[in-house]
């Protein structure tokens, strides 16, 4: 919170709400007015510090709040009027839940009389957001304007962070308040523990010294925690294995040997068998999601498990903890350094050689790869793979859901804490556009690559009119296969090849349909430039020139094979003993046996 | 197997906090076999009182997961041998000329009360443990049962401590 101080003047309720914004230091809110919240969107008018970015769907506005806040870490905000605009929100709102992303949303509301009355643009959205916010409040007074905001600041950005919702009727809105800063906080209830038990910090230092084939299970909440240094500290002290989940790519370089990759279901096959072979998880900051752990009841049998999680709710959840640690990531690990060094120190440093010889054969045997179909299509592989090349590490990549998704998780090499920004637990495809513009907007001077599908762009890519407009020059790479592309992959592989309703028409074939939309010629009417590429020799030069274009968003289209598939690949309720590195290629451990 | 557990959650006294209780046992899952909510000496304090069962969940998750709530101040387990547990029932029971006499000694027996009478019928008042109504019921069923109202459970820890004095409401570091 900043050290702004300001003594009590009259103001509306609109008008306390908006000096609540400058005071919490928000730079830019994204959203679209309508009647319930119009008194907010007069002083909002006049502000100088907070930007007003309007967007074409409030589901744009949430999603690029969202990505704004993986960006800087701060708090994204996002306004909405009453009922259909609120409803919009629902979306990002689950999402950001899910992710644990740091966002406020605003929605305005019908008068209180009005309330439960079926009023036009009425709904309950504190009880439509119930089970997918950290916390809602709906403001009955406009004096708790600025105490109400506070909280919700406070709430999303402490502790696991969450979406909050501060949903304002109209009539607060115009009432007659002083407006005073700081109020006071009142959360009798809400006291998240940040410092690890120093107990269960040096029992997990002991099993760590004993172990033998040990693995950093890393997830989102290491990033959240802002505890990428001390991670690296923490390997360099040890010299354990390294997995970075979904949520967690960036949060240890992946230049550097000791990181294994991602596991889980579209993990490399080293990443899973580690874990599955592993006889102790050190999970920072992770919550043996069902994509990552596969078959629960066969996940890592003879691990031991130490997990570190800010939330006490996550520990034991799904998996029964050994040395169960409540704390933020940052000061559980800068714990756990000197406690494992001081085992060291008395005699018990283990020597993982052997664990490391193997890791390194299954590393040398199934390396993650490609394949180049033989009908002469280019590889989508590739494509991302160049992407990360060129762009390089210091680029933001922000991808929607689907193949396209899990490419850009697996081949483009992740060196710093966040430059990767996805929708990882809801899945909510159509989120790369919005949030790369979040994104930009929160790091102006970084290059933002949106990677997107077919079916992803055409739900959001209205916002790129948003960009055009506002000036935020992001980069699309529309991966098009001219399919729900994962979907179509399970229909292959479970569906018997029966593709019901996975074609999109977005490539031209032989028979004479066109292509519908012309990707190019829709990036031109947003206000973009638009870029094609179809062969593998012109996707460097594609990529070359979208990267010299820094005036305009650009809207790269890469027509790739349909064909491709995500491998490895751990089926939906498999073991992960039974990974497919490629179609019908199951990896053997037998000679580790 | 099932596994009953008197739980004490005490909530700020805000509107919509009942309901986000009562979602959270939905969506998670949980069942509440009873649930009774009222005010404290505390005037800003609610206290909710639930009888979980969880079959299949610990308990461990259950409180972990309420005490995410903002709202949620604490939450306290009452285990029969220390905890007073009460319902109260209302019960019409049909009592005619030729029943009645044995009606009313079945309400002294369980120490229960008349609280209305009319024409053939009485109302009775009784309070206790889960247990004894139900051996209440089981008695006047004969008579013949016309209509019942059951509440939830409330219960206390025996002895001098208090859940809600201010020494032990400060907030205890915890969750979210």
């Amino acid at each position: 919170m900043t050290a702004i101080s300001s003594a009590p003047r009259p103001a509306t309720g609109a008008q306390s709400l908006v000096y609540s914004l400058e005071a919490l230091g928000v730079d830019v809110v994204f959203g679209i007015p309508g009647g319930a919240i119009l008194p907010a969107y007069d002083p909002l008018y006049d502000s100088t510090s907070v930007r007003h970015v309007l967007v074409r769907h409030e589901q744009g506005a949430g999603h690029a709040a969202s990505g704004y806040a993986h960006a800087t870490g701060r708090v994204g905000v996002c306004i909405a009027t009453s009922g259909p605009g609120a409803t919009n929100l629902v979306t990002p709102i689950a999402d950001a839940y899910v992710d644990s992303v740091p966002m406020v949303a605003i929605t305005g509301q019908v008068p209180r009389p009005q309330i439960g009355s079926d009023a036009f643009q009425e709904a309950d959205i504190c009880g439509i957001t119930l089970p997918i916010t950290k916390h809602n409040f709906l403001v009955q007074s406009a004096d708790d304007i600025p105490r109400t905001m506070a909280e919700a600041f406070h709430i999303a950005s402490t502790g696991r962070p969450g979406p909050v919702l501060v949903d304002i009727p109209k009539d607060v809105q115009q009432a007659q308040t002083m407006f005073a800063w700081p109020p006071t906080l009142d959360l009798p209830g809400y006291r998240p523990v940040l410092r690890p038990h120093g107990k269960q910090i040096r029992e997990a230092a002991r099993l760590i010294a004993q172990s033998k084939q040990p693995v950093l299970y890393v997830g989102g909440g290491v990033l959240k925690a802002h505890a990428a240094d001390e991670l690296r500290e923490l390997v360099e002290a040890t010299g354990i294995p390294v997995v970075t989940t979904l949520m967690a790519r960036g949060a240890f370089p992946d230049s550097d040997r000791r990181n294994l990759g991602m596991p889980g279901m579209h993990g490399n096959v080293t990443a899973v068998t580690a874990l599955q072979k592993s006889d102790l998880l050190i999970t920072l900051g992770a919550r043996f999601d069902d994509r990552v752990t596969g078959k629960l009841s066969t996940f890592a049998p003879n691990a031991a498990v130490i997990h570190a999680d800010i939330d006490p709710a996550e520990i034991s959840k799904n998996r029964v903890a050994d040395v169960p640690i409540v704390g933020d990531c940052k000061e559980v690990i800068a714990s756990l350094i000197p406690a494992i060094k001081a085992e060291f120190e008395a005699g018990h440093k283990p020597d993982y050689a052997g664990w490391w010889r193997q890791l390194d054969r299954w590393r040398d045997t199934y390396p993650l790869g490609y394949e180049w179909h033989e009908d002469g299509t280019l590889a989508p592989q590739y494509v991302i793979e160049r992407l990360g090349a060129i762009s390089g590490p210091d680029s933001v990549y922000v991808a929607g859901v689907g193949q396209h998704q899990m490419w850009a998780a697996q081949f483009i090499s992740y060196e710093k804490p966040y430059s990767w920004i996805n929708s990882g637990g809801l899945g909510t495809m159509g989120y790369a556009v919005p949030a790369a513009m979040g994104a930009k907007m929160g790091r102006p001077d970084t290059t933002v690559w949106a990677i997107d599908g077919d079916g992803c762009f055409q739900m959001t890519n209205q916002e790129l009119a948003t960009c055009a407009l506002e000036g935020v020059p992001i980069k699309v790479a529309v991966i098009n296969n001219g399919n729900l592309g994962m979907v179509r992959q399970w229909q292959t592989l479970f569906y018997d090849k029966r593709y019901s309703n996975t074609r999109l028409g977005t490539i031209a074939d032989k028979s004479g349909v066109v292509r519908i939309p012309d990707f190019v010629a829709l990036a031109e009417a947003l206000g973009c430039v638009g870029l094609r590429c179809e062969t593998r020799e012109d996707v460097d030069a594609t990529i070359e020139k979208a990267m010299s274009i820094n005036d305009a968003p650009v809207v790269c289209e890469f027509v790739v094979g349909q064909d491709a598939m995500v491998w490895p690949m751990v089926a939906a309720g498999a073991s992960n003993d039974d990974i497919m590195a490629a179609l019908d290629v199951r990896p053997s451990f037998d000679e580790d046996a | 197997m099932t596994q009953k557990h008197t739980l004490s959650v005490l909530v700020e006294n805000k509107p919509g906090v009942l309901a986000r209780v009562a979602g959270l046992f939905s969506r998670r899952g949980f069942n509440i076999d009873s649930l009774a909510v009222g005010p404290t000496e505390v005037p800003e304090i609610s206290r909710i009182t639930i009888v979980v069962d969880v079959e299949s969940h610990p308990l461990e998750q259950v409180t972990k997961q309420l005490n995410k709530l903002v709202n949620v101040i604490k939450i306290v387990e009452l285990e029969p041998p220390h905890a007073v547990e009460r319902e109260l029932l209302l019960v019409k029971v049909r009592a005619d000329a030729a029943s009645r006499s044995h009606v009313l000694e079945t309400a002294e027996l369980f120490r229960a009360r008349i609280v209305d009478v009319a024409v053939e019928v009485v109302t009775i008042e009784a309070t206790g443990t889960a247990d004894k109504l139900d051996a209440l019921l089981r008695v006047l069923e004969p008579f013949g049962i016309k209509e019942m109202v059951q509440s939830g459970v409330v219960a206390v820890g025996r002895g001098p401590r208090s859940i809600t004095s201010a020494a032990n409401l400060r907030p205890v570091e915890r969750s979210a």
